[in-house]
């Protein structure tokens, strides 16, 4: 690709639109601009020079501010159609395939349709990462593209401008000085300048004047807080940076802690407390009868030794007790066990008693504890109940042989084998809930179902993210991104003195030109410098439109 | 024209990388349950359970080493797990001299159900129960009856999720057979 000679001398790159050196404009279109774009400062957009091979083409691509606005655009879409139904996380069903039928039976055929799009699961479907994926790749593509041009053309600047890049800046000031020693001019500006807080920089009879340059940077570092952002989130992907997991513990078990390696939890007790207030009105008209007070479950944190393997649970190491509650967490080694969910009252333990049919002679009692029961059970010498069968979520027969659908005791059944001084041979006796069927005709005697003993169930999520550090940082450089692009802004004076003593001026701010007005206004009055006027306004002006800002961020 | 080059890689390897960035991760997100899961290859986790019936007894994976390991997970609710415990211990009579072992690990139920069960089915293999859920998290078992084959050198062979019949399991244990001197 060719160069572009300007006049000057220098050879600027191909696209460049105002000389790197002097300032000229250099393309047509410029020039016949009465006051410049000086957007990137005029510099060669890089991806805008060459268009040649793949890796350009793809390059270019990304690097356009069209389409990551449109990337943008589609993101915001794509998750807001994400919010239209509920998301699979709050659908209740187990498997995959649960998932599917609730989708289609809830919502019709578009349900089906955004369970299959992988909308139900958003953030999880491949397309929508890919989107995101482009996102950050035409934010990182775009920041280089244009900000490491716009960072050397910065540091590289020239004091001395070229007349024609002066005269066609917005705030232009051009005569001879209202009183004093014009050789004096320059030394005042430079005073006054430099009471202002500018950096000035002088060469020969010209005066560079320049504030806060880092403004120009904001957006750039927004971008890279971005990004750190998006590698945070990349990173929960990764083994070890992030768990979440739920599980189950009854009262008195003892579990493995699932995604927490080498550490248990025992369920010591779930507690369920309730306000006892009157009802109020919007108790009633929700119709709701009792308000929650607190969930808590008692817990025991163990730990394995550490040479111990999985399943080996003969020595573990009480780590802490505490007490969870809603929003205290038990904290331990950068896991949060929260307590999310309970179930009450599960069958633990069931008490019958032996009973004589006809007399109702209660020969004693056996109590069966559902999680270790017995085979026999002895009441005395002559008298006993064996165990012949369990089914703790009694589903009916299969081939004649009781069938459970779970282990959980839904619907406990039992075989029992009563053994009396009377029936020494004993009788079988098959017993569920409601309903007992003696296979050998008439029993002498019964199981009397009397009482139940239940414990409750607490659900428990696990957590651990290690990437919060890294949103954070991420979040506060992007903050921190907007904050120096916003409330910053770049302001430069260009003064130049001519062999006659006339006062060439012109000014540039990225945005916020009532400040370097102000400030213009200030050094004017000091250096008796010619008034400067606004281009743009003044063009406005005689167009008879109203002023209007320009607000040129980058 | 150098310069141009430079600059051409530079774009390149740039662009190859955050390409790659987001093949990873809609890669690893997508197989994200199945990497936490047990790979085939995988070295098989090391564990430890008593014997149902001795509690001298301690299957120990790794006291297994030179052996072919079938370690079958199972609960006495699971239909398909009762349909192939039969065929089981019919090969394991068979491959047990050919130094194969089966343990079947029953999924935190209790002692009177599981004895009860097996001697109902009349099976012969040795048998744990995994109290904790501890051996169940580490092998990240979701759906019974689950089978992880690992071979003489502790390896991970195979993952069979569902019911075997009789053939299959043969031709599984043949797979974990240790080679004969």
């Amino acid at each position: 690709m060719e160069k572009i000679i300007c006049a000057c001398g220098h050879e600027n790159p191909f696209g460049t639109k105002l000389c790197e050196k002097c300032g000229r404009p250099l393309t047509e279109e410029e020039k016949n601009q009465k006051v410049l774009d000086m957007r990137y400062d005029g510099t060669a957009i890089r991806s805008k020079t060459r268009n040649k091979s793949i890796v350009d083409k793809i390059w270019n691509f990304f690097s356009s501010v069209k389409v990551g606005v449109s990337l943008i655009f589609i993101n915001l879409v794509a998750a807001s159609i994400g919010t239209i139904f509920p998301q699979e996380f709050f659908v209740n069903v187990a498997t995959e395939a649960e998932r599917e039928i609730y989708y289609e039976e809830t919502y019709g055929s578009l349900g089906k349709l955004y369970y299959a799009l992988g909308l139900s699961d958003v953030y999880s479907s491949w397309w929508f990462q890919i989107l995101v994926g482009m996102l950050g790749i035409s934010i990182i593509i775009a920041s280089l593209d244009r900000g490491i041009p716009l960072h050397r053309s910065l540091k590289n600047q020239r004091v001395k401008r070229h007349e024609s890049f002066m005269k066609r800046q917005r705030v232009v000031a051009e005569g001879s000085i209202t009183e004093g020693d014009s050789s004096k001019t320059l030394d005042l500006v430079e005073e006054q300048m430099k009471k202002l807080k500018y950096n000035v920089r002088r060469e020969g009879n010209a005066i560079l004047a320049e504030r806060g340059r880092f403004a120009r940077y904001g957006p750039y570092i927004n971008h890279v807080g971005l990004i750190v952002f998006l590698l945070g989130v990349m990173l929960r992907l990764l083994p070890g940076f992030y768990v979440d997991e739920s599980m189950w513990v009854r009262e008195g078990d003892i579990r493995a802690i699932p995604g927490m390696e080498g550490y248990f939890i025992e369920n010591e007790k779930f507690i369920l407390e309730l306000h006892d207030n009157e009802k109020t009105e919007a108790q009633i008209q929700q119709g709701v009868n009792a308000v929650a007070k607190n969930y808590q479950t008692n817990v025991k944190l163990y730990k394995q030794p550490d040479d111990a393997l999985p399943g080996q649970t003969d020595n573990l190491e009480l780590v802490k007790e505490y007490s969870i509650r809603v929003n205290h967490p038990l904290q331990h080694e950068g896991y949060s066990l929260y307590q999310m969910d309970f179930r009450l009252n599960e069958l633990k333990g069931m008490n019958f008693t032996l009973t004589n049919k006809e007399t109702g002679e209660e020969l004693g009692d056996v109590k069966v504890d559902l999680t270790n029961p017995q085979k026999e059970y002895v009441i005395d010498e002559q008298t006993k109940v064996d165990l012949l069968g369990y089914y703790p979520d009694f589903s009916g027969f299969k081939n004649g042989e009781p069938q459970t659908a779970t282990s959980n005791p839904n619907n406990p059944a039992f075989i029992f084998k009563m053994t009396t001084p009377e029936k020494p041979d004993g009788e079988v006796s098959f017993v569920a809930i409601k309903q007992t069927i003696e296979p050998n005709g008439d029993n002498a005697y019964k199981m009397t179902f009397k009482s139940v003993e239940t414990r409750n169930m607490s659900g428990l999520t696990v957590h651990k993210d290690k990437t919060i550090p890294i949103l954070f940082v991420g979040g506060f450089i992007f903050m921190l991104g907007v904050a120096i692009g916003s409330y910053w802004n770049h302001r430069r004076i260009w003064v130049e003195q001519l062999q006659d003593g006339t006062i060439r001026l012109a000014a540039h701010a990225n945005k916020n030109w009532f400040n370097i007005k102000k400030d213009l206004t200030a050094i004017t009055e000091y250096a008796h410098l010619p008034q400067f006027i606004d281009q743009v306004e003044k063009e406005n002006d005689e167009e008879g439109q109203k002023e209007k800002e320009g607000d040129n961020t980058l | 024209m150098n310069k141009k080059r430079n600059r051409s890689i530079t774009r390149g390897v740039i662009l190859v990388v955050l390409i790659a960035a987001i093949v990873y991760t809609v890669y690893s997100s997508a197989t994200k349950d199945k990497v936490e899961l047990l790979q085939v290859g995988d070295e098989a986790p090391n564990f430890e359970l008593v014997d149902l019936y001795d509690s001298e007894i301690k299957h120990r994976l790794s006291d297994y080493e030179g052996k072919g390991i079938f370690l079958n997970f199972w609960g006495t609710w699971c239909e398909p797990c009762k349909k192939e415990m039969p065929a089981m211990s019919n090969q394991y009579a068979i491959y047990k001299d050919q130094g194969v072992e089966v343990l079947a690990v029953n999924i935190a139920q209790t002692e009177f159900e599981v004895k009860n069960f097996i001697e109902g089915l009349g099976v012969h293999f040795p048998v744990a129960i995994d109290e904790t859920r501890d051996v169940m998290t580490e092998y990240n078992v979701d759906l019974l009856p689950a089978t992880i084959l690992i071979n003489p050198e502790g390896e991970v062979e195979k993952i069979i999720t569902g019911e075997m019949n009789e053939q299959q399991i043969a031709s599984y244990m043949e797979s974990i057979k240790p080679e004969q001197e």
